[in-house]
């Protein structure tokens, strides 16, 4: 039986679809979202202005957007995956000579009704394109040198035009949501073992080249790598974020200090306290708690994505779901460890609780795809 | 087609397989992840508490009152005044300029100032208070407060600030205080965190430094809870601090003031004791100045002026400057003899004028000299020759023990700044200091209280007090501290000196000044009950030479000030009954009958009758001039008292 069979005779249709949603999914992200409504309100003087209600528009918004995405087939999806990596990867080039400068560097794209950061949308958009690729590619040709210059191609195109922004933080992680991708789909464990002995070369020769000529990184980007070893030692320069977010996360305690309660974030001892650095008001307020339970729901949402994953017999729904599940973990997961200050501080957000337009609609476009490939899967025949 | 299928089947369960290697990683993170939370928020939750309190409390200083100086009747001598002082913030005022200038209509702000303000307003956050002025007057508030609503962030701040009512009368004793220097710093007591309160005061000279710790008292303190910027939220908690210590000196704010106004222009200085214990009454050095321009911030043209007076007004002279003592030293040369039993009372030579010492003259300063003398003739009269004579039968030695037995050549303990030991000559200090032998001619002038012999007003006075009592009094300035006594006057002992010589002693300066031969004769009391006993000294600041000798000696009044003799009296009364002790010193006065004595007799009848004295108790010849210079000084006292209450 051939795909294009089982497809009609299996798949719902209609308002029928909703049914054969991921619920699970579906209500998890609305209780991250609410967490983060909830701490945008406090953050702001328990007060629903300026940023809660902004939120909360741009949740429904992107909402609509997933059950929107969702509804739509997948094989729709998959034959517009390399037109999406080429878009995306026109508007980086675009951001680089349009683009509006913040933070130090350029990373958003005006489109008048939408500023769009493309290097949110490039991360989904590799994942399609490597899901689609490898979906096409016969199996006997995975691991051959060869097929492997493609996707490497892929990877490098985004992860060069993001680097120039500069956005250190987002070119790894599209690297990393690239490899995580080509491992899954069964390239050789050797190609892995040669990748990371030459990532361990290359952060050697990166530190290395420091105040030699040739200095291969910025110096800001030197200084961040020092505080991060030691954030004690430039407690009001560079390391200010890491010392006052471990401060404010470590006296939180338990239970915490309460809702509006938290002096390092009401005070304003803590920087970016409603975007990149908002987990640490959530930890000061409400504790180990309030933390962990942030940590269980993004878990549980990493662990039915991935049941649907293996249960999805199609392999680009299955690659596109392992490929939104990683680039979602890679979020939090990156974002966590920097304020609790295990990984150096990068612009990346708290998946569904930061204040901001383009993570929040990416995060739930992809969602949307991972949806469509659920709902779309091929069911009861094989 | 089924062949597609198997392949399927294969891949995807190696897509599964790492789908779920994945998975496995990915769970691992996340417990790293908990388990650090835990970490920071279970094991070092309070270690981190206390560092979210560090970031968020700030802990300000209150500055304690200082404590206040009274005199032996409990007026008052330096005291804290609330004190206004303006402050802007400029977030609140917007534009600066504007605001100083709506306020330079209504107060007088100096060109300084206002650009000091701008330049503060410019570097420090702008929600902090600037002060604009301080020290204003009720008025000036007053004009403020009308027109608030035209100086938006213009508020008036309330403060305590030093005040010496009694204006320049105690300003060598009680000195004054002033904002910390890096010098106050360095003097050891770095770590207080008080001396950082902006604008904090300490004790620059006198009482005021010598009782900065017992005066300054101890910080209150602020908890206020504070944001990144350090803008203050809301208070926390608040701990008033101790106030300092009040102090009770032994002076009589009356008599220094009389003293301070006696001594008028003159480059002068007095101390008067209570001979018996050694309080002392009254202690001024003049001319003087206002202490209270120095706590406001004296400006450079006042300072430069005191700096650069002639008659020094900065310098305490009862306590920090030496004089040769001239003949008021007889007094320790001839108890030295007394005591080694070189002479009697009733012995006696003949001064002549001058005489011969290893080949050198030394002259009497009476031309054709004395006649016979005996010891007390001799010190009423006060022959030098006579002296010369002993001095070499008596020897350095012996002068230097009697000098130091009468308290010369010691470093008297009171609270008072810059207080100098003075200088008693003898064979090693010559040997050290020289680097010569003692000679001979060296006795024969320390014997007349010239050549080495340095003393301040302060140790004459202490010698006229146990020549008085025959106690071995020290000076004591600090009555009590907090009410509580700060010296047991029980405890003085007997001076170890035979008291019958010091009878003699005392018969000789009554006849200095009450027998018609005698050198303050001219400056008697008449009234039995008050009479006084003293030695005049008139101490030579340049060598006369022979030529000059020749040609009569230029008198005092010819020479340049500089050049003039110090003219100095010592001197007890009541004589029968002594109860105080009197040192004056005349800086290039002249002759001390002259300049001093009256000086010192003045002052005596002031401190014994606790007020003006009548006039009957002055020689019927001197009762006009001294009628006519009591109205003098009642004026100018009077007017003081009019500033003093007013301050008070």
């Amino acid at each position: 039986m051939t795909y294009l069979e089982y497809k009609i005779r299996a798949v719902p249709r209609g308002f029928r679809k909703l049914f054969y949603l991921n619920w699970p999914i579906i209500l998890l992200l609305c209780a991250a979202g609410a967490i983060g409504i909830i701490m945008l309100t406090s953050i702001a003087g328990n007060s629903w202005y300026p940023w809660a209600s902004a939120q909360l528009k741009r949740f429904f918004i992107g909402f609509a957007l997933m059950i929107s995405v969702a509804m739509v087939p997948i094989w729709f999806w998959k034959s517009m995956s390399v037109l999406a990596y080429i878009t995306s990867l026109g508007l980086l080039v675009l951001v680089e000579f349009f683009g509006s400068t913040g933070m130090g560097a350029q990373r958003w794209l005006d489109l008048g009704f939408i500023t769009l950061q493309p290097s949110e949308m490039a991360k989904i958009t590799l994942i399609m394109v490597l899901a689609f690729y490898y979906d096409w590619l016969p199996d006997q040709h995975i691991s051959k040198p060869q097929w492997i210059i493609a996707p490497l191609a892929l990877i490098f195109l985004p992860f060069f035009l993001v680097l120039q922004q500069p956005d250190l933080g987002t070119a790894l992680l599209i690297v990393l949501g690239g490899g995580v991708m080509m491992f899954l789909a069964g390239v050789h464990w050797g190609y892995f073992g040669a990748a990371l002995s030459f990532g361990v070369g290359g952060i050697f020769t990166i530190l290395y080249s420091r105040g030699k000529d040739w200095q291969l990184l910025n110096d800001y980007q030197y200084r961040r790598i020092d505080t991060f070893l030691d954030p004690s030692s430039d407690p009001l320069g560079a390391g200010y974020h890491i010392t006052q977010s471990k401060i404010a996360l470590g006296s939180g305690g338990w239970t915490g200090r309460g809702f509006g309660q938290g002096t390092q974030s009401r005070l304003n001892f803590l920087p970016e306290k409603h975007t990149d650095f908002i987990f640490t008001t959530l930890a000061e307020e409400f504790g180990f708690v309030g933390g962990i339970s942030l940590l269980i729901i993004y878990s549980l949402i990493v662990a039915f994505a991935i049941i649907a994953a293996v249960r999805n017999k199609d392999r680009f729904s299955s690659l596109l779901i392992y490929g939104v599940t990683v680039t979602f973990f890679l979020y939090f997961a990156v974002n966590m460890a920097m304020v609790m200050g295990l990984a150096p501080v990068v612009g990346v957000p708290l998946p569904l609780v930061s204040y901001g337009g383009s993570s929040l609609l990416v995060l739930l476009v992809a969602f949307g795809l991972l949806q469509s490939a659920h709902v779309h899967k091929p069911r009861g025949v094989i | 087609m089924a062949d597609r299928i198997q392949l399927n089947q294969k891949s995807y369960a190696k897509l599964s397989r790492r789908g779920l290697i994945l998975g496995g990683l990915q769970t691992a993170f996340i417990a790293g992840l908990a388990f650090r939370m835990r970490k920071l928020q279970v094991e070092e939750a309070s270690e981190y508490r206390l560092l979210a309190d560090e970031n968020r409390i700030n802990i300000r200083l209150i500055a304690p009152a200082r404590g206040e100086v009274y005199d032996r009747n409990g007026k008052i001598i330096a005291r804290n005044e609330q004190s206004f002082r303006i402050t802007v913030v400029k977030e609140d005022a917007g534009n600066i300029e504007q605001t100083l200038y709506s306020l330079s209509n209504l107060i007088k702000i100096s060109q300084r100032d206002a650009t000091r303000v701008i330049k503060e307003t410019k570097r420090s956050a702008p929600f902090l208070p600037v002060t604009i002025r301080d020290q204003l007057s009720f008025e000036e508030i007053a004009r403020i407060a009308a027109n608030t609503p035209n100086l938006p962030g213009v508020s008036v701040e309330q403060g305590l600030s030093r005040v010496y009512p009694s204006f320049e009368s105690y300003a060598h004793v009680v000195g004054y205080v002033g904002p910390v220097s890096d010098n106050d710093l360095k003097r050891g007591n770095k770590n207080n965190p008080l001396l950082k309160i902006p604008r904090f005061q300490v004790g620059k000279v006198g009482v005021e430094k010598h009782f900065e710790d017992t005066l300054r008292g101890s910080a209150g303190v602020m908890k206020v809870e504070v944001n990144a910027l350090g803008r203050v939220m809301r208070n926390l908690d608040r701990t008033e601090g101790k106030p300092g210590n009040n102090i009770q000196l032994t002076v009589d704010t009356e008599l220094q003031s009389y003293i301070q106004a006696r001594l008028g222009s003159e480059s002068a200085s007095a101390v008067v004791m209570n001979c018996k214990n050694g309080e002392i009454l009254g202690i001024a050095s003049s001319p003087s100045y206002d202490p209270n321009k120095f706590v406001r911030g004296i400006s450079y043209s006042d300072f430069n002026e005191l700096r650069d007076n002639e008659f020094r007004p900065l310098a305490s002279k009862t306590v920090q400057d030496a004089y040769p003592p001239g003949s008021t030293f007889k007094i320790v040369t001839a108890l030295a003899a007394l005591e080694a039993k070189i002479i009697g009372p009733k012995d006696s030579f003949s001064c002549n004028g001058k005489m011969e010492v290893s080949n050198r003259f030394f002259h009497c300063w009476k031309k054709g000299g004395h006649g016979e003398m005996d010891l007390a003739k001799s010190l009423s009269e006060s022959c030098d020759v006579y002296f010369y004579e002993l001095a070499l039968k008596v020897g350095i030695d012996r002068i230097n023990e009697m000098a130091t037995k009468l308290g010369l050549g010691i470093k008297h303990d009171i609270p008072m700044s810059a207080i100098t030991k003075g200088l008693v000559p003898s064979r090693e200090w010559k040997l050290s200091n020289r680097n010569q032998e003692w000679l001979v001619g060296d006795t024969v002038n320390a014997a007349i209280g010239q050549g080495y012999v340095l003393s301040s007003p302060l140790q004459l006075a202490v010698m006229a007090a146990r020549l008085a009592s025959g106690r071995n009094v020290k000076p004591i300035l600090t009555k009590s501290i907090n009410g509580k006594n700060f010296y047991n006057s029980k405890s003085i002992e007997n001076l170890d000196i035979e008291k019958s010589y010091l009878k003699i002693i005392r018969k000789a300066l009554f006849e200095a000044s009450n027998d018609r031969r005698g050198t303050a004769y001219g400056s008697r009391v008449i009234d039995d009950a008050y009479r006084m006993a003293g030695k005049t000294g008139t101490s030579q600041v340049r060598n006369i030479t022979d030529a000059e000798r020749e040609n009569g000696v230029t008198k005092n009044e010819d020479l340049p000030w500089k050049r003039r003799d110090h003219g100095l009296f010592i001197n007890f009364a009541p004589y029968n009954k002594p109860k105080i002790a009197v040192a004056v010193v005349v800086e290039h006065g002249g002759a001390g009958s002259k300049s001093a004595a009256p000086i010192a007799r003045d002052i005596t009848l002031q401190a014994l009758f606790k007020g003006k004295p009548p006039l009957e108790v002055y020689p019927a010849k001197d009762r006009m001039a001294v009628l006519e210079q009591q109205n003098k000084l009642g004026k100018v006292l009077k007017e003081l008292e009019m500033f003093r209450k007013n301050k008070v």
